[in-house]
């Protein structure tokens, strides 16, 4: 067969795949910003926030002569380290007390254990007494807690630069250095309740925007376009608000002595000391993020709507379907792809939310987005905080995939 | 005349920025960061504007994140860019930050004025100075106040707290189990000087947990020092902890129907620390040592009910600035106020506080 020849002479393939791929390079070009805008905000924090989840140079670095030796001894065998593990640790403590850094790792080991902070304090203040062997009978005279077992196979166990011990804080579990695995006892399970009751309330809100949402988004198509997007600007105003005015002004409606229990008490509906607890608790947390995410649910709705022609209930009604019916076995199915779009898109928002909850939910309506706040801020241990941000990532991304699979994400709309 | 009147402006814009090149921008900014609100304006008032008044080419920049002081130092620190120059932290993060080397070791009896009489700062400052990098600045204490209103006798003890029969209604605590639990466990029979020690145990611990139970439903936990005057105005709480000063605000300045139970009142420090790396140390220096000194910090107890670190300056107490009231009587640190205190224990928390917290939010969630 002839090979088929463009106008200058060069066979047809070569020309097609040239031109395709200058194609392909220009929409790259243009795309390229974009992408290194999200490479550089998005994925490099995220890779960073993985790292710091798995971190634990901080013990290897300021210790580096007792991590090497102790690596001989067998935390296990029921014995203290040897001699010569004492001396590297004398030498390591002096140098850490010159450095100042003997106390940060002291904080970061007392993760582990109760106490060890201040045994690594006292003990760096008192080092200088030691001058020369023997040094394990002369660290144990300076504090006896370095003659417990316990203490050396904590160190043995964090001497390696790498660490899954967030993961197991952050699931409630904990590799004990005894090389027990236990989950925590019940009083001091705080991640997986907190998990659970994120992804459970943060279910129950979607559920509720979807029931409030529909009847609002379905008005909203099928009236005549002017008062449709006349009324839409009802939607779009309190979505355009800031967020801090909306969640305070639901303190003032639902608190004790707030706009609707006194209305009711005055109207006699109440007695005065019947006053229904709305807010400090998770009802004040469900109430007013369905508010919030309200609209994450009506727009989405209202764009796949929109394109459902109305020509098609009035066909089912004129087959002779009952008006309830044809809604539901001829609209509704063709509102599914927009429920899917709403339903991830509150869901998701939701499971992260931090400051509705923050305000709102008293000790019984928290989200682990706030406890994620607390280990950064206040008791610093930015390890926890990283695992239990990758864990809600993970779960993010798991969802995301199963609404792919279900829905498909090119599916979505919003308006 | 045309051609010279362009000529002239030239001239004049030529002038002008010759001039803006030559002078020298001499002024020097120091970032304070401190805790905003009440709080902020009295150092404003009692520090930062009369040391810029002496200073003219000093600026004083007010920064309000002291709440995240830690974790942001520790950031900047990480990144190798420190902006702040001062911080105002309690004494529990001035520890936690000397220990990890983020703020400046000061030498208080070198840097810091002596007192009027000759007393070395050290002395003046007495037990305060909790840490080497810490210059006390205040004492302020948690404590509580109840609507005058709203309860059938005046309360007199802080066990009251925990009396829902005689003095029903909710209450509003501090997030966290420092002060509560050993609020809880004096209120269950411990003595105060034990404290620490049953708490160390875990039945001590239980112990406090079964305490705070019998009110646990009606308590409402804040985080910010704002929320209680705020519950307690609304009257959705009945008495509840927060900051004095807060509640002097409520009462002296806003005429509230609040009354202070100071009854075994929590003392609490709070100072300067001097970040390390910041760019202005100098300077910083020179204004910590007129900030800190005798009659500076009885000026700031002019504007807010907290009490100054030194010893010489508790005489010098006068008068509110702007209302006129005598301030000794709502001090933390006055004879009538302070007849049962505690000083928080801050070796004991830093080593606890971690899995105690662990426990106390686990305790909440159920």
């Amino acid at each position: 067969m002839e090979q088929l020849l463009t106008a200058d002479g060069i066979p047809l393939k070569v020309s097609l795949k040239k031109a395709y791929r200058r194609e392909k390079l220009s929409a790259f070009l243009l795309v390229a910003p974009l992408l290194l805008f999200i490479v550089v905000t998005f994925l490099i924090p995220i890779v960073d926030m993985l790292m710091l989840s798995v971190d634990n140079s901080i013990v290897p670095e300021i210790l580096p002569r007792t991590t090497k030796n102790i690596q001989t001894w067998d935390p296990h065998s029921g014995e203290l380290p040897g001699e010569e593990i004492f001396e590297a640790f004398v030498k390591d403590l002096k140098e850490a007390k010159k450095n100042r850094t003997h106390t940060r790792v002291g904080q970061r080991l007392n993760y582990e254990s109760s106490g060890l902070s201040s045994l690594f304090r006292s003990s760096g203040r008192k080092i200088k007494r030691i001058r020369r062997a023997p040094f394990k009978a002369a660290l144990i005279k300076i504090d006896k807690r370095w003659g417990d077992l316990k203490t050396w196979q904590i160190i043995h166990q964090f001497s390696t630069p790498y660490t899954p011990a967030y993961y197991f804080a952050a699931t409630d579990t904990k590799l004990k250095s005894s090389g027990e695995f236990i989950i925590l006892p019940d009083e001091e399970r705080i991640y997986s309740k907190l998990f659970l009751r994120t992804m459970l309330m943060s279910a129950l809100i979607t559920g509720l925007t979807l029931l409030i949402g529909f009847p609002v988004a379905y008005l909203l198509a099928i009236l005549p376009t002017k008062i449709g997007n006349l009324l839409i600007i009802l939607v779009l105003l309190p979505f355009w608000t800031s967020l801090l005015v909306r969640t305070c002004s639901w303190i003032a409606l639902l608190q004790q002595h707030g706009v609707i229990n006194d209305t009711l008490v005055s109207l006699g509906l109440l007695g005065e000391d019947e006053r229904i607890a709305m807010i400090h608790n998770a009802t004040g947390t469900v109430i007013a993020m369905t508010h919030i995410l309200l609209p994450f649910m009506i727009l989405p709705l209202y764009s796949v709507m929109k394109t459902i022609p109305k020509s098609f209930v009035r066909a089912a009604v004129s087959l002779g379907a009952h008006p309830w019916v044809a809604f539901w076995k001829v609209y509704f199915p063709n509102t599914v792809a927009g429920i899917g779009a709403g339903s991830i898109l509150v869901f998701i928002l939701s499971i992260g939310y931090y400051i509705t909850p923050e305000l709102v939910g008293g000790n019984t309506g928290t989200f682990i987005s706030n406890r994620i706040a607390y280990s950064i801020s206040i008791s610093l241990n930015w390890g926890l905080a990283a695992a239990l941000g990758v864990i809600l990532l993970g779960i993010v991304i798991a969802f995301y995939i199963l609404y792919d699979r279900i829905v498909g994400i090119d599916k979505m709309r919003l308006g | 005349m045309n051609s010279f009147i362009p000529k002239s402006i030239a001239a004049l814009t030529g002038f002008a920025m010759i001039l803006g090149l030559a002078l020298p921008v001499s002024a020097v900014e120091l970032v304070v960061v401190s805790w905003g609100g009440a709080y902020t304006a009295s150092q404003q008032k009692a520090y930062h504007d009369p040391y810029m008044k002496m200073n003219p080419g000093v600026k004083i920049i007010n920064d309000d994140s002291a709440g995240d002081g830690v974790a942001k130092l520790r950031a900047m620190d990480q990144a190798g860019n420190v902006t702040w120059d001062l911080l105002d932290a309690v004494a529990a993060d001035a520890m936690r930050l000397c220990d990890e080397g983020l703020v400046e070791v000061i030498s208080h009896d070198l840097l810091l004025p002596p007192a009027p009489d000759g007393t070395p700062a050290s002395e003046d400052f007495g037990d305060l100075i909790v840490s080497e990098c810490f210059i006390p600045q205040i004492v302020y204490s948690t404590t509580f106040g109840y609507r005058k209103d709203l309860v059938s006798k005046p309360m007199t003890s802080v066990c009251d707290v925990f009396d829902l029969k005689t003095f029903p209604g909710k209450r509003s605590l501090q997030k966290r189990p420092i002060d509560n639990m050993e609020w809880a466990l004096m209120c269950d029979g411990v003595d105060p000087s034990n404290v620490y020690d049953v708490l160390s145990t875990d039945a001590g611990i239980k112990q406090a947990f079964a305490k705070l139970d019998t009110i646990k439903d009606q308590v409402i936990w804040w985080t910010a020092g704002a929320q209680t005057p705020q519950l307690l105005a609304d009257g959705e709480v009945v008495v509840g902890s927060t900051y004095n000063g807060r509640l002097f605000s409520m009462i002296a300045e806003d005429n509230q129907p609040v009354a202070m139970l100071w009854d075994w009142q929590v003392f609490d420090l709070d100072g300067w620390v001097i970040p390390k790396g910041s760019k202005n140390k100098h300077e910083v220096l020179k204004f910590v040592q007129f900030a800190t000194d005798t009659q500076r910090l009885a000026d700031q107890a002019k504007f807010i009910s907290y009490g100054p670190a030194r010893n010489s300056s508790a005489p010098l107490v006068g008068k509110h600035a702007t209302l006129g009231i005598d301030m000794a009587p709502h001090m933390p640190t006055d004879p009538n106020n302070s007849k049962n205190t505690l000083l928080q224990n801050y070796n004991w928390w830093a080593d606890n506080r971690d899995d105690l917290d662990t426990k106390f939010n686990a305790w909440l969630a159920q």
